[in-house]
């Protein structure tokens, strides 16, 4: 009876979130298109309410609500779901799309899309040779060996945002990296654009005049072929000249496009500007601050796991505690308080980072995507989400107290952690380094 | 050539609906082999009779400045936009008949365009609804042009032409469907799908296109 009680309730939850999904869909991502294939916009609310039902049993774990035999058979059954969706349904469809948009081989798309899919999947397995994954004891099919090959590019995809996060962070918060712009620079750049664009006009309608006159005399210009054709346009004086100015407009073109965009850049710096002399850009400046201490802080932990060889054995909550009532004297009751600080650090955790995810993948998807590419775009974003959700969850063990932590060892069986999370060390290291040696050298 | 007029339209729509084919197409008398992005804006040049065959003939430089870019960009790309609607003559709006948030966004396109556009995000506060009002004061010639015809499925193109009848009633605009093309030697001639039901469509010959 508890049972089917506690699979209605997760059943019902599952379809709130996959409602939130769709309505993420319609409003963010897909506001400016329009929907063809309705297939992408289900599977993306699929794979987004599977991430949330992981998070949502995490949280349940931790505050022990329904049963257990309950929980470990949802958790069960909805690690099979998302890995079949990650690994069998939406490579398929991105696929399938990406076959669709060439024009070559429309005809058999589900074959080539079927092609495309076993490459993947060839890649996906390879993908494990050189980690520590393979244990003899598990067959090729079982959940452990899936589990693994997702959580090692979920890993390095959390690992390369974390970063990229850590680096983007103090440079868009904080004003200090901010060139003054004055109103006169943004001028003077756009008189220069309009008076580039004066230029193309005149030499555009210089050429467009010679050819007229060239066409009404009866001359076709782009017609000379042949021997004669080449003496001919040699000797022609008009469509020489024509080809220099031709030139010439390529030129003034590249350059149009290039003042374009440093007059956009100079806007948006003038806007953050503003912004920033506001109360809530003062309130992220500051924020800004206490990010790039943390950043700081992260790397140096970092630095010292690899270098120290050392992976962190308790999880700040337990630490903490123990802190407190060690060196402070400070007396409570260990145990609830430690369900309730997890549950909250564990809760602000998976907001934070749906949140930061979802806000990444929207400015991305905007940045890339046009009407042609959308559907594919989705889908690899509604992948990207599905792997990065399920190696956080695995990541997140290190971050719950050890009552905790069972049901994802039990659930995800012998995986070895600590190789994760120094993966996930590596990785983060060497891109945060690469990203800011690349931003320092654009700024200065 | 100083002394010829110059005629500036601006082309606008959302991305992908074909505007660069398009100026290409009107501009050289060639269809575009390679569309790309445009970043910014591109301009091209067509030479044209105004009043041909009359004592009135005049030759126009008809600029075109196909402007790219989407209407939901970063305030910072509008703002930078803006600098190429100034002193307009004349706005080709351009849409996919394939896509219908490329035909509700014309209203924004056209809002940004006339500089009513008072909301730096582009969120028009009427919710979507169309006011005429903003279009009373303005004197600026629309032109509607739907776009890529040939791809919709037959079934479909009765609903399409009607919605777009709706569409070029409510910008009080002339309104021509593209769908094929004959490059003939005094010019570009199309072909108008004649339906019955619908009034009579004119047959534009573009050498003839002038602007009221």
């Amino acid at each position: 009876m508890s049972f089917f009680l506690d699979s209605v309730i997760m059943f019902t939850s599952q379809v709130l979130f996959f409602g939130c999904g769709w309505l993420f869909f319609v409003r963010q991502l897909f506001k400016d298109y329009e929907v063809r294939q309705y297939v992408v916009q289900v599977v993306f609310s699929v794979t987004f309410a599977l991430c949330c039902t992981m998070f949502e049993l995490i949280i349940f774990e931790i505050l022990g609500a329904l049963s257990s035999t309950s929980r470990y058979f949802h958790w069960k059954l909805n690690l099979y779901v998302i890995l079949l969706v990650l690994i069998f349904v939406v490579p398929f469809y991105i696929g399938y799309f990406v076959v669709s948009n060439i024009r070559l081989l429309q005809r058999q798309r589900l074959l080539f899309a079927c092609v495309v899919w076993f490459t993947f999947m060839y890649f996906f397995w390879k993908l494990g040779d050189p980690f520590p994954i393979l244990s003899p004891k598990h067959g090729i099919l079982s959940i452990e060996q899936l589990i693994s090959r997702v959580g090692v590019i979920g890993v390095t995809l959390m690992a390369l945002l974390s970063g990229f996060g850590a680096v983007n962070c103090p440079y868009t918060y904080m004003s200090y990296f901010l060139r003054n712009v004055t109103d006169s620079d943004i001028l003077a750049l756009e008189r220069r654009l309009l008076q580039t664009m004066d230029m193309i006009v005149s030499k555009k309608k210089r050429i467009a005049m010679t050819r007229r006159q060239m066409y009404q005399r009866g001359e076709d210009q782009n017609k000379q072929t042949g021997f004669w054709g080449m003496i001919k346009s040699v000797t022609s004086a008009p469509s020489s000249n024509l080809s220099l100015i031709q030139q010439e407009v390529d030129a003034l073109e590249e350059l149009s496009r290039q003042l374009f965009l440093e007059t956009v850049d100079l806007q948006a710096t003038k806007e953050r500007i503003e912004y920033s002399k506001t109360f809530q850009g003062k309130y992220f400046n500051f924020l800004g601050y206490f990010f790039s201490i943390y950043c700081v802080w992260k790397i140096f932990m970092a630095t010292i796991n690899i270098v120290f060889d050392r992976v962190g054995k308790t999880d700040p909550v337990t630490r903490g505690i123990e802190i407190t009532v060690n060196y402070l004297g400070i007396q409570f009751d260990v145990k609830f308080w430690s369900q309730h600080i997890s549950f909250i650090l564990v809760g602000i955790i998976i907001v934070t980072s749906i949140r930061g995810l979802l806000i990444t993948l929207t400015k991305f998807f905007y940045a890339i995507s046009s009407s042609k590419s959308s559907n594919v775009i989705v889908l690899v974003l509604a992948q990207i989400m599905g792997m990065y959700f399920v190696s956080s969850v695995l990541l997140m063990r290190m971050s719950m107290p050890l009552e905790y932590r069972t049901i994802v060892t039990e659930v995800l069986g012998e995986l070895q952690f600590n190789f994760y999370h120094r993966w996930f060390d590596v990785i983060f290291l060497h891109f945060h380094n690469t990203m800011h040696c690349l931003s320092l050298s654009s700024t200065f | 050539m100083a002394s010829l007029d110059r005629v500036k339209v601006l082309v606008l729509g959302d991305s992908g609906v074909g505007k660069s084919s398009l100026v290409h197409l009107l501009c050289q008398n060639q269809v575009l082999g390679n569309p790309s992005w445009t970043v910014g804006c591109s301009v091209d040049v067509r030479v044209h009779d105004y009043k041909e065959g009359t004592p009135d003939e005049k030759t126009y430089y008809t600029e075109l400045w196909d402007v790219g870019g989407s209407v939901g960009s970063a305030s910072s790309v509008k703002s930078t936009r803006a600098v190429f609607y100034n002193s307009v003559n004349g706005i080709i709006l351009v849409h996919d008949l394939t896509n219908k948030k490329s035909s509700q966004n014309l209203y924004r396109w056209s809002l940004e365009a006339l500089n009513k556009d008072s909301s730096p995000t582009g969120v028009i506060v009427s919710n979507g609804d169309y006011d005429r009002e903003q279009f009373a004061e303005s004197t600026v010639p629309l032109l509607l042009i739907g776009t890529k015809f040939d791809q919709i499925p037959e079934n479909k193109r009765n609903d399409v032409l009607t919605r777009n009848t709706f569409l070029s009633e409510d910008f009080n605009a002339e309104e021509i469907n593209l769908v094929g093309w004959v490059i003939s030697e005094r010019g570009i001639r199309m072909h108008n799908y004649s339906l019955t039901g619908f009034t009579d469509r004119k047959r534009f010959n573009f050498k003839n296109l002038h602007y009221d």
